[in-house]
C-alpha cells in the first residue's frame, strides 16, 4: 500500500475491564480506496471503527486522518474532522421519530445548517441514487423493510458527500439478492464520490465485491493485510480457515459440548 | 471479617463512582444547555410532551387531592374547621402537595418515557449515528429535555395549585356547606408570595431532576430490551427518591427557623 494514506492507525489498544478487545491495531487505508476488514464475531471490528470515529476513547495508540492526529483532539476540532465521515451502521440506526427524507437530510440540517427545503431536495436526490422513489421519503423507518432501511442508511451516509465512508456489516441480515444490490450501490456511491471506504464484514462475497484491499482482525490484532484479490492465496492459516469457513483450524470457537 | 467488609466496601466505592459519573454528566449537560447551537423545535416538542400531555394526569391528581384534603381536615378538626380550612388547603397545596405529587406523576410518566426513548436510541446505535452526523447528542437529546423539565414543571404545578384549591372549594362549599364568601376571602388573604414561590422553585428543581434522571439512565443504558427496561426502572425510582429527598432539603432552606 504505497498510496497516500487517508487513515493511518498505529498501536490502537482498547480494553473493557479485563477483556482486551484491541491489542495494538496497525491499519492503513489509502486515499480513494476501499479497505475491507474481516474477522469473526467479537474480534473487535466494531470497536476499531468506533475508536476511529471518536465514539469510543482508545486506551492507547495513534489515529491519523489526513495526517492529523485525532486521538486526544479537543471536542470542537473533532466535530470538524467528523464532517469528513459518513457511516452506514449495521442496523441502519435510522431515527425512528423522523420521516425518511429527514433522516437522510439530518446531517445537512442539523450538522451543517442547511435550510429544510434545500436539504429535502438533496435527500430526494440521494434516495433516488440508492434506488428509492420520492414517495419513500415521506414514510417512517418502521414502515420499511430491512433492505430499504439499509438503502436509506446508505443515502444518509452519502448525503453530505463525505471524504470517508464506513460500512459496518453492510449486508448482514439481508437476502443474497438484496445483499448484492447493497454491494453494488456501495461501489457505485463510493466511486461517484471518490471517497475512501472502510468496511467491516464477515461476508466474503461482500469483500470481493467492494474491497480493493483487505485485512483480517483476530484477537485484537491485524494478522494479515493485502490486496482483496489475494485473499484466497494469503498463506495465512487463520485467513484461509476464515475464507473457506472451516470449523477446524487455528481459530477456535468457544463452543461447549452438550 | 474481610468477607463481610469486601462487598460493603465495593458497594460504597461503586456508589461513589456512580455519583461521580452522574455529576460529570450533569455538568456536561448544563454546559450544553447554555451554549449554541440550540434546537427550539425539539425544545417546543418536549415542552408540549412534558407540560401539555401531563396536564390531565396532574390536574386529576390535584383536584382529588384538594377534595380529599378538605374532607380529611374536616373530619379530623371538627371544631374550627371552617375557618382553618382555606389556610390549610392553600399551604398544603402550594408548598407541598402540588409540587411533590405533580412531580411524582410526571416522573412516572415523562421520566420513564425519556429513559426508554433515549435508551432505545443508545442500544440501536442512533446516538452514535447523531455523532457521525456532526450533531452533539447532549445538545440534541439532553438540553431540550432539561429546559422543558425546568420550565414546564412550575407551570404544571401552578395550574395544579389552582385546580386543587377549586376541588377543595367544591367540597367545602357544596358538600360541607361552608360559607362561599368566607372561603374565598380567606384564600385571598392567606395567599403569600413565599408559599407560592417556594412551591414553584421546588417544581423547577424537580423538573430538572426528572429530566436529568431520564436522560442519564437512558443515555447510559446497555444491552438490548432488558437494558432499556432497567434504565427506565432506575430513572423512575431515582427520580422519586430524589424528589422526596430534595423536597425536605428545599423545605429546610425556605421555612426552617
Amino acid at each position: 500500500m504505497a498510496d497516500e494514506l487517508k487513515i493511518k492507525v498505529r498501536g490502537l489498544k482498547k480494553r473493557f475491564g479485563a477483556n482486551v478487545v484491541l491489542d495494538g491495531i496497525d491499519l492503513d487505508v489509502p486515499k480513494g480506496k476501499s479497505l475491507v476488514v474481516i474477522g469473526g464475531s467479537g474480534t473487535g471490528k466494531s470497536v476499531m471503527i468506533k475508536c476511529i470515529l471518536g465514539l469510543i476513547q482508545p486506551d492507547a495508540g495513534s489515529i491519523l486522518i489526513d495526517g492529523q492526529e485525532v486521538v486526544g483532539m479537543p471536542a470542537r476540532e473533532r466535530e470538524r474532522v467528523m464532517r469528513k465521515f459518513g457511516m452506514l451502521f449495521q442496523g441502519a440506526a435510522l431515527f425512528d421519530s423522523l420521516p425518511v427524507w429527514e433522516n437522510v437530510a439530518f446531517g445537512l440540517i442539523s450538522g451543517r445548517g442547511m435550510n429544510r427545503a434545500e436539504a429535502k431536495a438533496v435527500a430526494i436526490r440521494k434516495l433516488s441514487a440508492v434506488g428509492l422513489g420520492p414517495e419513500v421519503g415521506e414514510l417512517y423507518p418502521a414502515e420499511l423493510s430491512g433492505g430499504m432501511q439499509k438503502r436509506v442508511g446508505l443515502a444518509r451516509a452519502i448525503a453530505a458527500e463525505p471524504e470517508i465512508i464506513f460500512f459496518d456489516e453492510p449486508t448482514t441480515g439481508l437476502d443474497p439478492i438484496m445483499g448484492q444490490v447493497i454491494n453494488e450501490l456501495i461501489v457505485t456511491c463510493v466511486d461517484a464520490l471518490g471517497a475512501t471506504a472502510l468496511s467491516i464484514t464477515h461476508d466474503m462475497h461482500s469483500l470481493r465485491e467492494i474491497g480493493d484491499y483487505a485485512a483480517m482482525i483476530y484477537e485484537g490484532k491485524i494478522i494479515w493485510s493485502g490486496l482483496a484479490k489475494d485473499i484466497d492465496n494469503s498463506g495465512n492459516p487463520h485467513v484461509e480457515q476464515f475464507v473457506q469457513g472451516k470449523a477446524d483450524g487455528p481459530i477456535r470457537m468457544p463452543v461447549r459440548s452438550l | 471479617m474481610i468477607v463481610v467488609l469486601q462487598p460493603v466496601g465495593r458497594t460504597f466505592l461503586n456508589g461513589l463512582a456512580a455519583m461521580g459519573r452522574l455529576a460529570l454528566f450533569s455538568l456536561a449537560a448544563i454546559r450544553h444547555c447554555v451554549t449554541p447551537p440550540f434546537y427550539p423545535r425539539l425544545m417546543l416538542r418536549q415542552m408540549i410532551e412534558i407540560g401539555y400531555y401531563s396536564l390531565p394526569y396532574v390536574g386529576m391528581t390535584a383536584v382529588f387531592t384538594g377534595m380529599v384534603l378538605v374532607l380529611q381536615t374536616y373530619t379530623g378538626f371538627r371544631v374550627g374547621a371552617e375557618s382553618a380550612m382555606p389556610t390549610i388547603l392553600l399551604i398544603s397545596l402550594t408548598r407541598e402537595l402540588g409540587p411533590v405529587l405533580g412531580a411524582l406523576i410526571v416522573a412516572g410518566r415523562v421520566g420513564a418515557a425519556m429513559a426508554a426513548e433515549i435508551g432505545t436510541m443508545r442500544v440501536t446505535e442512533q446516538i452514535d449515528a447523531l455523532s457521525t452526523l456532526s450533531t452533539n447528542p447532549y445538545k440534541y437529546l439532553i438540553a431540550p429535555r432539561l429546559w422543558a423539565g425546568v420550565t414546564m414543571l412550575p407551570l404544571l404545578v401552578a395550574v395544579a395549585d389552582v385546580i386543587g384549591i377549586l376541588g377543595g372549594y367544591f367540597v367545602s362549599v357544596h358538600k360541607l356547606g361552608f360559607n362561599e364568601g368566607n372561603f374565598l376571602n380567606n384564600i385571598a388573604q392567606d395567599a403569600t408570595f413565599k408559599d407560592i414561590f417556594s412551591g414553584l422553585v421546588k417544581a423547577a428543581v424537580f423538573g430538572y431532576t426528572i429530566s436529568m434522571m431520564g436522560c442519564y439512565h437512558g443515555f447510559n443504558s446497555k444491552g438490548g430490551a432488558q437494558g432499556v427496561g432497567k434504565a427506565t426502572t432506575n430513572a423512575v425510582a431515582a427520580s422519586m427518591i430524589l424528589i422526596l429527598t430534595l423536597d425536605y432539603i428545599l423545605t429546610e432552606l425556605f421555612f426552617a427557623r
